[in-house]
Order: structure tokens, then C-alpha cells, then sequence
């Protein structure tokens, strides 16, 4: 059976546990499900928002390659990405990875990888929307997003 | 030739996207780049530091010496934030 694949891009919010649940019930030889939830954060109290920008298309294109690299580095039975666009408030969902296995290591080290390689290979943009509504620029790309995605150059998947 | 823009090189460039004639000069990534700064003083603001700028041409990550043959559209943007 193939893996069951859902790659979304989207305005609206998701349902964490609905998606945990469908990528578990995909096939009867799943053993693991791994999610992980990005999430909108406010360090100092300041921020009234993120307005994420993204790229029609393209962000589709590159979150779908991102998601076949892990199917050909991993043995998985599910993968869901989901990531939003627009105005998303602290709080709120901003991206969610599941990857199913029959094991764990597989599942953990393909969210682990799909992570990575979508905060620096995906083409989405966050704009800094401070408390008093005023535009604070766009959150800088980080040299250890960088980092992150050479340890995958290094290493390859545990059960191919 | 269909060119856009993310970002803050779309805010500083002052439109989302355009269509441009390139001169036949203009053949690879590089040369694009360069050309475009000679456009205004929105280009070269928002193209002053060329390694800054990420490129994907028909949606796929290029580059800067990728040739422009075959290419439909041509994304200009800052490095991805995802995530």
C-alpha cells in the first residue's frame, strides 16, 4: 500500500487531534505517530500578530518534495503537513507535521526532518505585527535553521 | 517575462509582480539581478545585498547561475521563514 500523503496550505485553522487520528488509522501496520505543532508565539509581550506571507504554488510544490524526500529516506505510512498563511495571533496554530511508522524512530526522525527542511525550504514569510498595530518588520532567517538542515546532508534514514 | 515578489523585496520594489521585456543581454540569475537594479531605486534597495536574495524560477529554487531559458515566471524573495 502506498503512503498515505495530505500536504495543505491554508488560511484556516486544523484540528491537531483529528489529523493525529486520520494518520493513525491510514493503515493496520501502524505502530507510531509523531506530530508536531508550531505554534505562534509572543516572547516580551509585544506582539499582536504574524501576518505569514506565502508564495501560491510554490509553497505547495515545495511542501510536497519536502514530504517525498522523507517517503524515500523512511519507511512511513502517513505523512499530513499542514501550514497556514495569513493572520495568525499568539496562540494560535501556525504549521503541523504527522508522519506515521510502524516504529517510532522513523516517525520521530521524519517530523524531525520535515521540520527542518520546511523552515528554511518553504517558501512562506513572517511579518512582526507588534501591539500597537504597527508593521515591526519580518522575522529574520536563522543561520541554526541552516545548521539544522546540513545534519540531514550528513545522515540518512534508519530503515532504508 | 512574469516576475514576483515576497516580502520585503515586494514592499521594496512597490508591486507584487510584474511582466518585463529582458533585454537579450540578460541570461542567467546573475544577470537578471543585475539588470533589474538599473530599473530604480526600489530594485536596488531591495536588491543592495544580492546574497540575501533567494530565486525560484516556475516555482522551483534556482541558482544564480541557473540560465533563464524555458523560465515562465521568476520569484524574487528573502530567505524562507516557515515553520
Amino acid at each position: 500500500m502506498s503512503p498515505a500523503l495530505s500536504v495543505r496550505v491554508q488560511r484556516e485553522d486544523f484540528d491537531t487531534a483529528a489529523e493525529i487520528k486520520l494518520a493513525g488509522e491510514t493503515s493496520r501496520q501502524t505502530g507510531a505517530v509523531v506530530s508536531f505543532t508550531g505554534i505562534c508565539r509572543d516572547d516580551d509581550g509585544g506582539l499582536a500578530a504574524l501576518e505569514l506571507e506565502h508564495y501560491p504554488g510554490m509553497a505547495e510544490r515545495a511542501l510536497a518534495a519536502t514530504a517525498q524526500e522523507a517517503l524515500d529516506r523512511w519507511r512511513l505510512l502517513a505523512i499530513t503537513i499542514i501550514h497556514r498563511f495569513g493572520r495568525i495571533v499568539p496562540g494560535e496554530n501556525i504549521v503541523l507535521v504527522v508522519t506515521a511508522s510502524t516504529h517510532r524512530q522513523a516517525a520521530f526522525e521524519a517530523a524531525s526532518f520535515l521540520m527542518d527542511f520546511l523552515k528554511s525550504r518553504a517558501p512562506f514569510w513572517k511579518k512582526i505585527i507588534s501591539g500597537d498595530g504597527s508593521d515591526s518588520g519580518w522575522v529574520d532567517a536563522k543561520d541554526t535553521d541552516e545548521d539544522a538542515l546540513r545534519r540531514w546532508s550528513e545522515t540518512h534514514g534508519c530503515d532504508r | 517575462m512574469k516576475l514576483v515578489y515576497f516580502a520585503w523585496v515586494r514592499e521594496r520594489i512597490g508591486r507584487g509582480e510584474e511582466e518585463l521585456d529582458l533585454p537579450s543581454s540578460v541570461q542567467t540569475v546573475a544577470d537578471l539581478l543585475e539588470w533589474l537594479k538599473s530599473l530604480g531605486e526600489g530594485y536596488q534597495e531591495a536588491l543592495k545585498v544580492p546574497k540575501a536574495i533567494r530565486v525560484a524560477i516556475n516555482h522551483e529554487h534556482v541558482d544564480y547561475h541557473e540560465r533563464l531559458d524555458g523560465a515562465r515566471e521568476i520569484a524574487l524573495f528573502p530567505p524562507m521563514t516557515g515553520g
